[in-house]
């Protein structure tokens, strides 16, 4: 009777069964559950938590670099389905600037991973003074300038030869992707100076380091795909 | 060597007035800011869409004073055709993207999810600072569209090509109205990019000890999964603007056809763009979009039931996956929105399919809801009510999507007022009840005074029947065939339904009115309101553990530790019958006793 009338009550409730917590559980226990604060055993000291854990730039890069592939994904998409909606594609030889540009670029990725690890082996505490990673950052931001320098070259060997935006739409993709990446690079510019600043006030972290390094490789990376895509389409 | 890698302070608590209320670091303030620009938009898309419906139910009725709004548009303070269109542009426009983007992802995300996550602010606060300056700036560049020559655009939210990429002769407000709507929303998408950066990595980095994601708080999913498909629906549609403005501004063609007549007019500026192009981009944005609008909704609404119900949802889990089922989906579906356009039939099917399967997530969001209430001791407050408001909303709205979701019927029904009351109802009054539920919730927390509940009854008896007075008749509407758009009725079939749009104009200028009860509410509770305590719900996740309104870093210079889960209700405990996140006291249950 009693049994029956324990079953009826546990029937009439349809509240789920609440997680059973161990008892007198310790919070670093959960350590790696729940995002990388909780690696340090600060036990919420907000200034101990905020001086040992990663900062949120290493994260931020890749969503930024998620946005940009999209918009580029966008431009390609619509490059494809515009070429296919017409017969009034026109085909035209890049101009031959923008394969020294690619060199350049490809160097610039070579020149900055050089910086950073000289600058990572820096802060790790190796003060070779003859590494000097400023003059290699230095070098990364000229090979950048050069960059820009030389798409700006194409633009204007194209007009010259009367070859503008509103030409056909075949220029107009091309127009519209290379300055959109141009613009990129900027942004990487001025990424980069802002390294440098900070390299020099000693108040550069890791994190925005290797985010930078990660977003001008990226750039890189994105050029040689757009100089494929120009270079097939074209 | 150590300063070297020494990091940057924190931005400390600012001194001066600028930095407090206008260019704050803040996410509470900026949270705030959302929410006023929210405000105003909404009243000002409210008032335009007054101004339709006086003129859709007596078409030749003079609106006094509305020939200052233009003289153009308004001669002898009747709005032409073209002005009615633009009207109905500005009011989708403004609606979509200014109160139902910023108000419940923006306004209440900025605000509460760093709380919910326990951290002392979003990673990024120059960003967000900027983030929020932006979208204003773009909501001001829309505005100011009512001031140029022509008026706005009236190519509709949607902007269509070619009749938005040709220029002024495509109608009034096509030339610098349209470049002005393009670099509105561009911009807008900037703001929302900055803003999802923050989100996502709030959401991923900077959750406090114990602060799994499993213990996230169903709000803080659903923001956290907004700020995912914001990322990569706002990055699509920027290009496609950029692309829009180059084909007014710089004569390309990417969007205008060859050998087009336009107003008697061969078109040989432009030659060979894609009609379909631009819809193909503008849905690949405009579908997730309207999730964008309705995810918060469906977190800030699980977030306020459980509250109220004092128990958690049959399943936590299965909640969390279905809205990351509807985010994934909502990339698949966007060609339904294209079932007329002169798609390929094949990709109908290939789009109809997930549409319907899209269906299943939202199916079993409602079914844990209603399942959850069954038999639960519901506390009846004015948050509770919206939520239940919510449901009802999203219910009555997303049925008729079963409908839409199969080409041979949306073939009929397509570009008619039924999928007018189909998109209100469930994209619409259902964000903006859940905007309300969040609002009459959170309000204690953001302002440290309490709503007066009175009044918030009042208004949610008025906005609940007077939505479905609105909305509903729109479904009969579309059936007898009454087209979208028209901005009079003078065809012989469309006559008899003068007298429904009439009982639609009147209910909506009621339902209007009923507004300004909340808005009474909201400004006279905010200066004269009781004072809220810090828990005045009992509820558990984090917002609620700190001071109301909380300091400036949210939690006074020591982060909580979390032990439990975010929903621990329905429990014996000292402090009643829940537990807080942050609490370590032992859960002490009816099994223990056993």
């Amino acid at each position: 009777m009693r049994l029956e009338q324990e079953e009826v009550s546990s029937m009439a409730t349809t509240v789920p069964e609440p997680p059973k917590i161990e008892p007198l559980r310790s919070p670093s226990l959960s350590s790696g559950k729940g995002g990388w604060r909780n690696l340090t055993p600060a036990d919420g000291n907000l200034q101990l938590v905020k001086d040992h854990s990663p900062a949120p730039a290493s994260t931020g890069i890749w969503v930024v670099l998620a946005a940009i592939s999209m918009s580029f994904a966008a431009y390609t998409s619509a490059l494809i389905v515009r070429q296919g909606s017409a017969l009034d594609w026109r085909h035209f030889s890049l101009p031959p600037v923008l394969y020294l540009n690619t060199l350049v670029i490809f160097a610039s990725s070579i020149t900055l991973e050089i910086s950073r690890r000289r600058i990572r082996s820096f802060m790790g505490g190796v003060r070779d003074q003859t590494a000097r990673p400023a003059r290699w950052l230095y070098i990364t931001l000229f090979l950048g300038l050069l960059f820009v320098a030389g798409q700006t070259f194409a633009w204007l060997q194209l007009r010259r030869q009367g070859f503008g935006l509103a030409t056909n739409v075949s220029y107009s993709f091309f127009y519209v992707l290379t300055v959109a990446h141009a613009l990129h690079v900027l942004g990487g510019l001025a990424g980069l100076a802002r390294v440098m600043v900070k390299l020099q006030h000693f108040t550069l972290r890791r994190s925005t380091l290797d985010a930078t390094s990660r977003y001008w490789h990226f750039i890189g990376v994105l050029w040689l795909y757009l100089l494929f895509l120009l270079w097939m389409k074209m | 060597m150590h300063d070297m890698s020494a990091h940057v302070a924190p931005h400390g608590a600012p001194t001066s007035f600028i930095r407090k209320h206008v260019f704050s670091l803040d996410h509470k303030v900026i949270g705030k800011q959302y929410y006023g620009l929210a405000l105003v938009a909404v009243f000002a898309g409210m008032v335009l869409s007054w101004l339709m419906r006086i003129h859709l139910g007596w078409t030749n009725f003079a609106i006094p004073g509305l020939h200052f709004l233009s003289a153009n548009g308004a001669p002898g303070n009747v709005m032409t055709p073209e002005y009615y269109l633009q009207l109905m542009t500005m009011h989708g426009t403004i609606m979509v993207f200014f109160v139902l983007t910023t108000a419940p992802f923006a306004a209440f995300g900025n605000f509460f999810l760093p709380i919910q996550v326990g951290a002392e602010d979003m990673p990024f606060p120059h960003f967000n600072m900027m983030s929020f300056w932006v979208t204003f700036v773009a909501f001001l560049v829309l505005v100011s569209s009512f001031f140029v020559s022509d008026g706005p655009t009236l190519g509709g939210w949607t902007q269509y090509a070619p009749l938005s990429a040709i220029g002024a002769i495509a109608g009034p407000g096509q030339g610098l109205g349209v470049v002005l709507w393009a670099t509105s929303i561009a911009l807008f998408c900037v703001g929302q990019l900055l803003g999802a950066l923050n989100f996502i990595t709030t959401t991923l980095d900077m959750r406090t000890k114990g602060m799994s994601l499993m213990r996230l708080p169903l709000s803080a999913w659903a923001w956290f999964i907004t700020s995912v498909m914001g990322l990569t629906a706002f990055s699509v549609l920027m290009p496609a603007c950029i692309l829009l403005i180059l084909d007014h501004m710089a004569g390309t063609s990417f969007f205008v056809s060859s050998n087009l007549v336009i107003n008697d007019q061969l078109q040989s500026a432009h030659s060979g763009g894609s009609t379909l192009l631009w819809q193909h981009l503008f849905w690949f944005f405009g579908h997730p979009e309207v999730y964008i609008a309705i995810v918060p909704g469906l977190g800030i609404v699980s977030h306020v039931l459980i509250t109220n119900m004092r128990r958690p949802m049959l399943s936590h889990r299965v909640l969390i996956y279905s809205f990351g089922a509807l985010a994934v989906l909502s990339y698949m579906v966007y060609g339904h929105h294209m079932f007329v356009s002169g798609m390929n039939p094949y990709s109908s099917l290939a789009f109809s399919f997930p549409t319907l399967i899209i269906t299943i997530p939202s199916t079993v969001i409602v079914l844990i809801w209603l399942g959850s209430l069954y038999g639960s001791k519901l506390r009846i407050n004015t948050a509770s009510l919206f939520a239940l408001g919510f449901i009802s909303m999203f219910i009555s709205g997303g049925i008729s999507g079963f409908f839409l979701a199969q080409p041979s019927i949306d073939i009929m029904l397509h570009a008619t007022y039924f999928v007018v009351g189909h998109f209100h109802l469930v994209m619409a009054v259902a964000a903006i009840f859940g905007i309300f539920a969040g609002t009459y919730f959170w309000f204690p927390k953001m302002t440290g005074r309490m709503m007066h509940e009175g009044m918030g009854k009042l208004h949610f008896w008025l906005t609940f029947v007077g939505a479905y007075c609105i909305f509903m008749p729109f479904h009969y509407l579309g059936i007898a065939g009454n087209v979208r758009r028209y901005q009079a009725f003078v065809d012989d079939y469309l006559q008899p339904l003068i007298p429904v749009h009439r009982f639609i104009t009147v209910a909506a200028l009621l339902t209007g009115l009923a507004q300004f009860i909340f808005l009474y509410n909201l400004i006279h509770s905010r200066f004269k309101g009781a004072p809220a305590p810090d828990n005045p719900w009992e509820a558990t996740s984090l917002e609620w553990t700190t001071a109301t309104p909380p300091p400036h870093d949210n939690f006074a210079g020591k982060l909580p530790v979390v032990y439990h889960d975010p929903y621990q209700y329905g429990i014996e405990s000292s402090s009643g019958d829940y537990v807080m996140q942050n609490s370590p006291e032992r859960i002490k249950t009816a099994y223990d006793e056993k």
